[in-house]
């Protein structure tokens, strides 16, 4: 590979080929274990270990094809049905597998084989394959219990399973004859023949050109944006039909050259069977691993940026999460614990889930390890949800298994997953369920090269946000900001469909221009990108939105890396430079996401005093009745505030309904809610009076417009007419009269005027019941 | 036979005469147009695009502890090459290449103070000037510390 002669090429073809065959290798082993029958499995285990064989023999490297070839003595055998596989033998032809890797890299690196001593290996292989030649009717188990005598009453019924087994390989063998009757008399030819038809199709790349045409096509791409601005402002019709060409084409191209480094994150998981077999034989315990989705594709770089931190959260789930099979069984699961690899794509991202079904992380545990280690301070770790605790385990220095076992529980595994999959543009998250498992969640770019992203403007400075981190623009009239834009406790909020929505102020966040207050841009039109961090949403305020572009990711310079806000560069239309913001940097830097990992225990304490302080209060949706009677409601419980036309109402089963997206939705009102327990059902009919138009019932003369609020119960929703909605405010509740009517909890004083707190919980039943009754009526 | 010789890029900084090895220069370009970026250190003036590669730019008078240049005069680029790619040292105006002999080099004097002391690498006392060389890895490092 260092120098460019002929030889060199053929060894170095030889170690790929070699390499990938031993990945193939280790995945059909741990296979065949789990299926002892499955004999194609074995055949091309056969067929692999041949090949390398094969090749080496004829390249001179006499070790490697000693150990290679007592590897496929012992297959050979096994492929015959002269033996039947067992744990000791996977056991010794994995080894076999490490040598051969061992020695292909010492070949890699130094152009031989390296000194070692087989000879052990060697004669562990030779020892099984004459352990005990078990003619073919007998039953499998033996090869390794040699000398124990043989009990034929016990034995009798194993050996009519064995015996499709058998048949099976009788059928199989004819595929694999070619390859194993030509061995002994020109291995020469082997490689030649062990390849597949594929190889004619595809070439091999090396990833450097791959790579730098990635960037020429980066540059194309930029390239473009500045033609196409131009033509767009010459309007010359040529130029710009040869610019929409340009356009077509680059687009196209980027494709495929982003295609070529695309590959399947199968490539990565072909090592975790094996990795997961040692774990488990290692730690006394039984794991099966499952995969789906490994037809995932995703790009080089991003697979290699993921597969260490891959391989550990597995490693981690067999060494931590499954449980010892006595455990298992006393909890009364299954003995063998289940591991899940999942992989799919999901709104331009790539998610992978790594989930077990294990113990689960015991948070208790969790706090008080952060506690004792001096991570969190006792009230705080009170204070924490089972989620936050869960995510403790992010924390550097910390591990939740008691004993540090060789595999993990040094406790700087979790903190750097979490650093590498971020600084990819990733998201890593855990969810445990105490008795069942524990899922770690990943979220990743399929690409980091070219991502689409909005370009916006604040003060001045041009910035990109990502596009999978945006939900939605809104723009707020001159004029109308000031009265949207709300304040709770010094934070800006606005309600985008009655919830409120955090907003963050760009200029403000980087620091630009510090004096600008909220009131001075009262005047102006307000524009609010609404982003997602994690699972927050939270409302970015910049003075401009432009456009959505094409961007080239480019790194920054290690003097600007330590700032999280940006997650890079890229250069715009014009030749200038534009920063790129990182979404969940800046939402930690706003304070919209916690984050556990960089607070100091002081600032961390005097926050959680305020969080409590905020807990205590609720937000309140504050309406008015027609009598002028103030309510309130729990917007937590809100699905949605809506409003409409009086003339939508129509009436079904009794009942006042309107259609809402595709559904019907029932409408209570409150008076008839209220006056339900309060005067009886006289009410009922009296409401109808009012909705069929007469305008003389209690509610006066109602409004064009009915405001509604909508509550959510499971697949149901729930209306309620309310005469006004007043406002939405954050207040300590202290309920004064706990009131003993159903539908209102009791009165409390809000915004220093009595208020009375609706039961909405009864409300809904009510509703159901109502169904009931009126299913019963109409029948 | 000559003594052992370096050759210094030199340039410019408040009056002071600076140099840097010419193996760790990339190239030298006229003022360039930056793309500031909030929240650093206000050592880094901006983003500079060279040629599709983004070159983050140090104000050298900055780093140095030295008053900034006049609004109206527009610094130049001296692009480093470094093991973590290149950066751009601000300068007021750039110098010749010149060729020093080693023998003329002396270390920093104890009296100096300040920023300056952790990046001067040394002193080449040409004959009618003193070169102040800078150790460019410390510049580049000193301002990461900074943000």
């Amino acid at each position: 590979m260092m120098e460019s002669n002929g030889d060199n090429q053929i060894v170095q073809e030889f170690l790929i080929e070699s390499y990938e065959n031993l990945d193939n290798l280790e995945r059909e082993l741990v296979t065949l274990e789990s299926h002892p029958d499955d004999m194609k499995a074995l055949a091309s285990i056969f067929r692999m270990i041949h090949t390398i064989k094969g090749t080496c023999g004829f390249l001179g490297f006499g070790k490697l094809e000693k150990v290679a070839h007592v590897g496929e003595s012992l297959l050979s055998r096994l492929r015959d049905g002269e033996l039947k596989l067992t744990p000791e033998m996977t056991t010794a032809l994995l080894k076999t597998a490490d040598a051969i890797r061992q020695m292909l890299s010492s070949i890699e690196a130094n152009g031989n084989e390296g000194e070692r001593n087989d000879q052990e290996l060697i004669a562990t292989l030779t020892r099984m394959q004459y352990a005990k030649n078990v003619t073919p009717p007998n039953p499998p188990e033996l090869p390794i219990a040699a000398g124990k005598p043989l009990d034929e009453g016990l034995l009798e019924p194993e050996v009519t399973p064995e015996d499709p087994a058998r048949n099976a390989t009788a059928y199989v063998e004819p595929a694999s004859d070619h390859a194993v009757a030509t061995s002994s008399i020109e291995p020469v030819a082997h490689p030649v023949a062990g390849k597949s038809q594929a190889s004619e199709s595809t070439i091999r790349v090396d990833v450097g050109l791959l790579d730098k045409l990635m960037n020429l096509v980066g540059e194309l791409v930029l390239a473009r944006n500045q033609i196409l601005q131009f033509t767009n402002s010459l309007g010359h019709n040529g130029l710009l039909a040869t610019g929409q060409r340009l356009n077509l084409i680059t687009t196209e191209l980027q494709e495929g050259v982003m295609k070529t480094r695309m590959q399947p994150i199968g490539n990565v998981w072909t090592k975790f069977p094996r990795t997961v077999r040692d774990v488990a034989t290692h730690c006394g315990k039984l794991v099966r691993i499952e995969m789906e989705g490994r037809e995932t594709e995703l790009d080089k770089t991003i697979i290699e940026a993921i597969k260490d931190p891959l391989m550990h959260m597995v490693r981690n789930a067999v060494d931590h999460g499954v449980e010892r099979p006595e455990a298992r069984r006393a909890a009364g699961k299954a003995e063998e614990g289940r591991l899940l690899l999942r992989a799919y794509h999901e709104g331009g991202q790539v998610n992978i889930e790594i989930s077990d079904d294990g113990a689960g992380i015991d948070c208790a545990r969790l706090r008080a390890k952060a506690i004792k280690r001096g991570l969190i301070t006792a009230e705080q770790a009170e204070r924490m949800s089972d989620r936050e605790s869960v995510n403790l385990i992010f924390h550097p220095g910390l591990s939740t298994a008691e004993q540090i076992s060789n595999v993990s529980g040094r406790g700087v595994g979790m903190d750097v997953v979490r650093t590498n999959i971020e600084k990819i543009g990733g998201t890593v998250d855990v969810s445990s369920a105490p008795g069942l498992g524990t899922t770690v969640r990943m979220k990743i770019p399929l690409t980091l090269a070219i991502i689409p992203a909005l370009i916006v403007t604040s003060a001045r400075g041009r910035y990109a946000i990502p596009q999978v981190s945006l939900l939605e623009l809104l723009r707020l009239k001159a004029g109308e900001a000031s009265s949207k834009i709300e304040q709770v406790q010094g934070s800006h909020v606005y309600r985008l469909r009655g919830r409120l929505l955090p907003l963050v102020y760009l200029d403000r966040e980087l620091k630009r221009c510090p004096e600008k207050d909220g009131a001075a841009g009262a005047h102006k039109a307000v524009n609010i990108v609404v982003l997602q961090a994690d699972d927050r949403q939270f409302g970015l305020v910049v003075d401009e939105i432009n456009d959505t572009e094409e961007i080239v990711v480019k790194p920054l310079g290690k003097q600007i890396k330590s700032v999280s806000t940006f997650a890079g560069a890229t250069i715009m239309g014009d030749g200038k430079v534009a920063l790129i913001l990182d979404v969940l940097g800046l939402a930690q830097r706003a304070h919209v996401v916690g984050e556990v990992r960089e607070r100091s225990a002081v600032e961390d304490a005097d926050r959680a005093a305020k969080k409590e302080a905020e807990q205590a209060r609720q937000t309140l949706l504050l309406i008015q009745e027609a009598h002028g009677e103030r309510m309130a409601i729990p917007l937590s419980l809100i699905a949605r505030l809506e409003e409409f036309n009086r003339d939508a109402v129509e009436r079904a089963g009794g009942q006042e309904v309107v259609q809402y997206r595709g559904h019907i939705l029932p409408l209570m009102r409150i008076a008839e809610y209220l006056g339900k327990h309060r005067n009886g059902s006289a009410v009922k009919s009296h409401a109808a009076a009012t909705t069929t138009g007469s305008g003389s019932g209690t509610a006066g003369a109602e409004p064009e417009k009915l405001q509604v609020v909508v509550f959510r119960q499971g697949e149901k929703n729930v209306g309620l007419v309310v005469h006004r909605i007043l406002d939405i405010v954050e207040e300590k509740i202290v309920l004064e009269h706990p009131s003993h009517d159903e539908g209102i909890h009791g009165s409390a004083v809000v915004q220093n005027k009595v208020t009375d707190l609706l039961d909405i919980e009864d409300l809904l039943q009510r509703e159901m019941d109502e169904e009931l009754v009126g299913a019963g009526d109409r029948r | 036979m000559s003594a052992q010789t370096k050759q210094f890029c030199t340039f410019f900084l408040e009056g002071h005469y600076f140099g840097v090895p010419v193996q760790q220069v990339q190239e030298v370009l006229r003022y360039q147009e930056m793309t500031e970026v909030p929240l650093v250190s206000s050592v880094v003036r901006g983003l500079i695009n060279l040629r599709g590669q983004i070159i983050t730019a140090v104000d050298l008078r900055r780093q140095l502890g030295m008053t900034d240049r006049p609004e109206k005069q527009k610094p130049m680029n001296v692009i480093m090459r470094t093991a973590d790619g290149a950066f751009s040292l601000l300068v007021d105006e750039i110098g010749d290449v010149i060729e020093v002999e080693d023998n003329t080099f002396e270390p920093p004097p104890d009296t100096l103070q300040g920023m300056a002391k952790g990046m001067l690498r040394g002193v080449h006392k040409l004959p009618n000037r003193l070169l102040l060389i800078l150790d460019s890895e410390r510049t580049a490092k000193l301002s990461d510390a900074e943000a």
